[in-house]
């Protein structure tokens, strides 16, 4: 177990492509740490680069102690899941989970018994004799989980471990893999591009677009706080409210209304600048009747989440959106108000928070 | 796919059976007329000749003399005589030489290592070897073995004229050597081919698996190429040890000698019916290629079958 540590990782493509921008990136050990980011990011190149998959074009990966960034993958002392779990068709489980401790030259005996060990702690004492393909998807996924355990590597590397299960499924893995490396304590790395699937199991996330990490964080920070409008607007299973606005003194004017400046923000602006005021449709409080300080408007939308209602509302041309607790939803075309949390309400200034 | 636009319970039993018969509803006298030209060729150039040499190999037709103008049956004298003769084994053993040394062994490990050396390059350097390697297996026997007379001929060839030498004649001192060497160059682009569009189906993951768990290049041969492509090496082999087996080029570099060291059995056939004009003869001989063929082609399949 070691942690893990890049600095000014940078991998450029033939063809110039520049996939990895001279990155820095410390993750403690036995942290479960999340790498997060829409397709072409360069999240699942920095996990192959990390893993020698992809060999590096700058800067070093460091494992423990240990550069490992001029070494074959096999050298490096990691294990790997793969999104489709990578398991051997004509091996049954046991000869899988096995797979790299016979590579490693463990004696026969001793390897059965590691597998079997491991696959009983996963729940596969019955299952061990079957090929892949006889096993679900969710079975597959356990004994990926148990051949990287087996292995005992110094940290692990998972590629959208949960893409590949139904959804009801997604949700069981998702409690089953955050236990699992918590009792273990071995430093993880996952990569996905389902942000609740990063707040829910990483104990830190880094979100990155383009080549670029744009914050690092508890899933806590990155959600209360995101550093910039570029996480604001991915993370959140509702996309946060993103407004431009003018500073007016001890104000703020946001499309037509007033609003009172965010506690976080108090101090720091100035009067006349123009910045974008986020905040979660979660943190916008409802209400039928007029409010000081809220944001009106007739109501254009109304999406049911289950226990409560997405409320879309036009404030002069911009759409607003609110969440309203069930039972209260508004009709379409009423009349609305939002009025946005002080305490949680963030104000940005050229794409980044403020205070950063 | 007539049935499956209509929805199911329309189909009952008759019906079903009547749209299976005759799918595109043409009537069973159009649709015969439509299969007849291309029956009719078939028939003319491959079950005839079969059926002839089946029953030529029954007489004691020759291609000169009295028993040309009146062949006569002879029963299995022509299988018996096959059978007992030295010439034939000795063809026979040659045969299986030149396929297992330019087939299963020359072509199947050059097609393999170069679709293996390739399988991760693209550009100019993969075109230009894939390029001359097919260029090998397209171009006219003819025309392919004349280069190849041409390059190691003793008296003028351009191999001894570039070494200032006179002595080196391989295909004098080493013919059959000769022949596989050739044969190996000739059908690699084959195998090549079809290992190339195996190892495309190898799922990257897989090796990336192998290897971040330190396997070396020959572990992942066998642990995860193999596994996957063994259907494809099986069809392959069964593929080239046919075509080998019955192929006639080797007569072209060295009409079958020297002193018979090259005749294999395509050449045997060639040598006795059409040289010797024992046609009756020749055709028994055929006969026996064709059961051989039949045996390898048998065996080729139940290692397929066996696959899971």
């Amino acid at each position: 177990m070691s942690a893990i540590e890049l600095r000014g990782l940078t991998k450029v493509y033939p063809g110039g492509v520049k996939a990895l921008d001279s990155l820095d990136l410390a993750i403690p050990d036995g942290e479960f740490f999340a790498l997060l980011g829409p397709s072409g990011c360069g999240k699942t190149t920095l996990l192959r680069t990390i893993a020698g998959l992809e060999t590096a074009t700058g800067g070093a990966v460091v494992i423990g102690d240990r550069d490992v960034t001029g070494l074959q993958p096999g050298a490096r002392d990691i294990a790997m899941v793969f999104q489709d779990y990578a398991l051997f068709p004509h091996m049954n489980v046991t000869d899988n989970i096995a797979y790299p401790l016979r590579i490693k030259k463990v004696g026969k005996a001793a390897r059965q018994q590691k597998a079997a060990e491991v696959g009983a702690r996963l729940g596969l004492e019955q299952l061990m004799d079957r090929r892949p393909g006889q096993l679900s998807g969710g079975q597959q996924q356990r004994v990926a989980l148990a051949r990287v355990m087996a292995t005992q590597a110094q940290a692990f590397l998972f590629d959208e471990p949960l893409s590949n299960l139904d959804a009801r499924l997604r949700l069981e893995a998702r409690t089953f893999l955050k236990k699992l490396q918590h009792e273990l304590g071995v430093t993880t790395v996952f990569v996905t591009h389902d942000q609740a699937e990063a707040l829910a199991m990483a104990d830190r996330m880094a979100v990155m677009e383009s080549g670029h990490i744009r914050q690092i964080g508890t899933p806590a920070e990155v959600f209360q706080r995101p550093a910039n409008t570029f996480v604001a607007g991915f993370i959140g299973s509702t996309p946060m409210n993103l407004l431009d606005g003018v500073v007016r003194g001890d104000t703020l004017e946001v499309s037509g209304c007033k609003l009172a400046v965010p506690q976080s923000a108090e101090g720091l602006l100035h009067d006349g600048e123009k910045i974008v005021y986020g905040v979660r449709p979660e943190y916008n409080v409802y209400s039928a009747g007029p409010v000081d300080g809220s944001l009106g408007g007739n109501v254009s939308i109304v999406e049911n989440l289950g226990a409560s209602y997405l409320v879309t509302l036009d404030v002069n041309g911009v759409l607003v959106q609110a969440v309203v607790p069930e039972g209260h939803e508004p009709l379409i075309g009423d009349e609305g108000y939002a009025l946005p949390r002080r305490d949680r309400a963030l104000i940005y200034r050229d794409g980044e928070l403020v205070p950063a | 796919m007539a049935q499956a636009t209509l929805p199911p319970e329309v189909l009952d039993d008759a019906k079903a059976r009547r749209y299976s018969a005759d799918a595109a509803g043409l009537g069973r006298l159009r649709a015969g007329a439509f299969v007849a030209p291309a029956l009719a060729l078939i028939s003319l150039f491959l079950v005839f000749p079969a059926l002839w040499v089946l029953y030529l190999g029954l007489s004691n037709y020759r291609l000169t003399g009295a028993a040309a103008a009146a062949p006569q049956s002879v029963g299995f004298d022509n299988f018996v005589k096959a059978l007992t003769d030295p010439e034939f084994w000795n063809s026979t053993w040659l045969t299986f030489e030149f396929v297992l040394g330019s087939a299963v062994i020359g072509q199947v490990v050059l097609g393999f290592l170069l679709a293996w050396i390739m399988r991760d390059r693209t550009g100019p350097l993969k075109r230009i070897v894939e390029g001359l390697v097919i260029l090998a297996w397209i171009l006219p026997s003819a025309v392919v073995s004349f280069l190849w007379v041409a390059l190691l001929d003793r008296d003028d060839g351009t191999l001894n004229t570039l070494l200032h030498s006179q002595d080196f004649a391989p295909l004098l001192d080493h013919p059959m050597l000769s022949i596989i060497v050739f044969n190996t160059w000739r059908g690699a682009a084959f195998s090549m081919m079809l290992y190339g569009a195996a190892l495309g189906n190898v799922p990257p993951s897989h090796l990336e698996s192998a290897r971040l768990a330190g396997a070396s290049g020959w572990q992942q041969l066998r642990d995860v190429v193999f596994p996957h492509i063994r259907g494809h090496v099986l069809t392959n082999l069964l593929l080239i040890s046919l075509w080998t087996f019955n192929d006639f080029t080797p007569f072209l570099l060295t009409a079958g000698g020297p002193d018979g060291k090259t005749e294999v059995l395509a050449v045997h056939v060639y040598q006795v019916a059409l040289q010797g004009g024992e046609l009756g003869y020749g055709a028994a001989v055929s006969t026996v290629i064709l059961l051989i063929n039949l045996v390898v082609a048998v065996f080729y399949l139940r290692l397929l079958r066996s696959k899971k």
